[in-house]
């Protein structure tokens, strides 16, 4: 079998399709880690935190709503604005106090959140799995290339550019987009434009930890919700950042993309191993291209 | 409209500024010069909030201001134009011009590219990517959005080549004739000279020198000592 036929194999695409419903999940929660620190320059450790909650909350507010449909759509509605509202109070208490402090300080602030609130998860939904029932509408699968492709994945596949979208318009289009573009370069000079630069960046950061919880409610159905689930995604995150450029939202996309895709196809290629292809595709992305793929702001 | 009295001013434990007294009256042109070093940005910088006084006030239409946050200054009526220009090099033109916040309808995009026409050819053109002379232009424009009453101008010939430089002096005639009160740093003191009501000279973080135009001229000491003409 040679190499073109293997890649356009029916398995091989199939697993293409899985891997970008993954880079969905893995982009929306690193668009907004990027955001954040791109323009506050926080490198928010609690960010996979904020991921964490979005996810229990989505069981929660699913449960509450009695599951099905209405329970799933209200979940996604509302668990990212939960954790926005979180993210508000915890930006206005201590964060806004926080950012011409030197970034190892920050780190270790986050850090500290990042164990604090998963303490708090612990407290609130206990340390067992939870599992978000999926909605009837989102069972079963669709024939791809003559695989079963489950349907919540296109769901997914849709939602990804979806937030994309927004983002551009959001960074873009609208003045906010523009101002926090500005602030993230040269934030006194923006202040001296007359803006309120903390009310700004206290917009950003909301939006930022929305996306995480974005990500949580997106990922709850098709994952067991649980302690932990925080600490491999955040490191993804970061890594993803990384090799897409700080603070660069299309490094965000980019970066996902590649690691996405080469989990999934890893797995195809030699299932025991598969974790280790994204790790060795940022070491190789980062080899060649040490401040990341895209422009970072920094 | 403006007074600095007697302020101190510090960059951590480095003491900058000494007992740095002025005004600014309404409708006036006052020039703040000096040599590199002297003090001149460190002065507009307390006047806008960047880099507070730790002694001495300010005081801006009768109120004080002394440590007041930029942004709300710029509410008040000042606005600012930094010696190292520092557009917002990854916006457009138009973006930089957008970002402002505005407090009156007097200055719309139309009437500064009117004021600067080169500007308006290039609306969509990255900020970073302009020439010295129009990220300059760029810089006042940006100030003028916010509709200013003051304007503080930290040495915007410098580095321009002598045409630029004669443009821009005649644009800083046209808003003083627009009724703006305008500080003026400069170094470059025959430029400063053709626009300016009255002058301060300022060295080492001292001012050395207040009077007229025609009281700076005639005063060989002052030049030769602290301006080097």
């Amino acid at each position: 079998m040679d190499i073109i036929s293997f890649i356009c194999s029916p398995g091989v695409l199939c697993q293409v399709l899985v891997g970008l419903s993954r880079t969905v999940i893995l982009f929306i929660v690193a668009s907004g880690l990027s955001l954040i620190l791109g323009v506050l320059r926080i490198p928010n450790i609690a960010h996979g935190s904020l991921y964490m909650i979005g996810a229990f909350l989505a069981f929660s507010v699913s449960k509450a709503f009695g599951g099905g449909i209405t329970g799933y759509w209200m979940a996604i509605l509302l668990a990212p604005l939960i954790v926005a509202a979180l993210s508000f109070i915890a930006e206005r208490a201590i964060f806004c106090r926080l950012y011409e402090r030197e970034h190892i300080m920050l780190f270790l602030l986050t850090f500290a959140f990042a164990l604090i609130f998963g303490d708090l998860v612990k407290l609130v939904w206990g340390a067992e799995y939870r599992t978000v029932s999926m909605p009837r509408f989102f069972q079963g699968s669709i024939p791809i290339f003559g695989l079963p492709f489950p349907i919540y994945n296109f769901f997914l596949l849709f939602m990804g550019p979806l937030v994309a979208i927004m983002l551009w318009v959001i960074v873009n289009k609208t003045k906010m987009g523009k101002i926090s573009r500005a602030a993230a370069v040269d934030r006194e000079m923006v202040g001296a434009v007359g803006i309120n630069v903390s009310m700004v960046f206290a917009t950003v950061f909301v939006i930022g930890c929305y996306l995480a919880g974005l990500g949580g409610a997106l990922v709850a159905p098709i994952v067991n919700v649980t302690l932990g689930m925080d600490h491999t995604l955040i490191i993804e995150a970061f890594l993803i950042v990384i090799m897409g450029g700080l603070g660069n939202i299309w490094g965000a996309l980019l970066g996902a993309l590649i690691f996405g895709v080469t989990q999934s196809l890893g797995i195809l290629i030699w299932p025991q191993f598969g974790i280790i292809f994204p790790y060795a595709a940022v070491i190789v992305v980062l080899s060649f291209r040490p401040t990341g793929l895209l422009r970072s702001t920094w | 409209m403006l007074s600095v009295n007697a302020i101190h001013t510090y960059y951590g434990i480095s003491h900058i500024l000494f007992d740095v007294s002025l005004t600014v009256s309404k409708g006036e042109v006052v020039g703040l010069l000096g040599r590199n070093g002297a003090g001149k940005s460190t002065t507009m910088r307390s006047i806008m909030g960047l880099t507070p006084p730790k002694q001495g006030t300010i005081t801006f239409n009768g109120q004080e201001i002394t440590g007041k946050k930029a942004y709300l200054l710029v509410r008040d009526g000042i606005a600012y134009v930094p010696d190292d220009r520092r557009v917002f090099a990854d916006l457009t033109v138009e973006d930089n011009l957008e970002i402002p916040f505005s407090r009156s309808n007097e200055w719309t995009k139309e009437r500064v590219y009117d004021l600067f026409p080169a500007l308006g050819e290039m609306k969509s053109r990255r900020a970073g990517n302009l020439s010295g002379g129009e990220q300059q232009m760029l810089t006042v424009a940006r100030a003028l959005m916010t509709g200013p009453e003051l304007l503080l101008l930290d040495e915007p010939t410098e580095g321009l080549a002598p045409l630029i430089v004669r443009d821009l002096e005649q644009q800083i005639l046209k808003l003083r004739d627009a009724g703006i009160s305008i500080l003026l740093s400069e170094q470059n003191v025959k430029s400063a000279l053709k626009l300016v009501n009255r002058v301060y000279v300022i060295d080492n973080g001292r001012i050395r020198f207040e009077g007229t135009v025609a009281e700076l001229e005639a005063n060989e000491d002052i030049k030769k000592k602290y301006l080097m003409v």
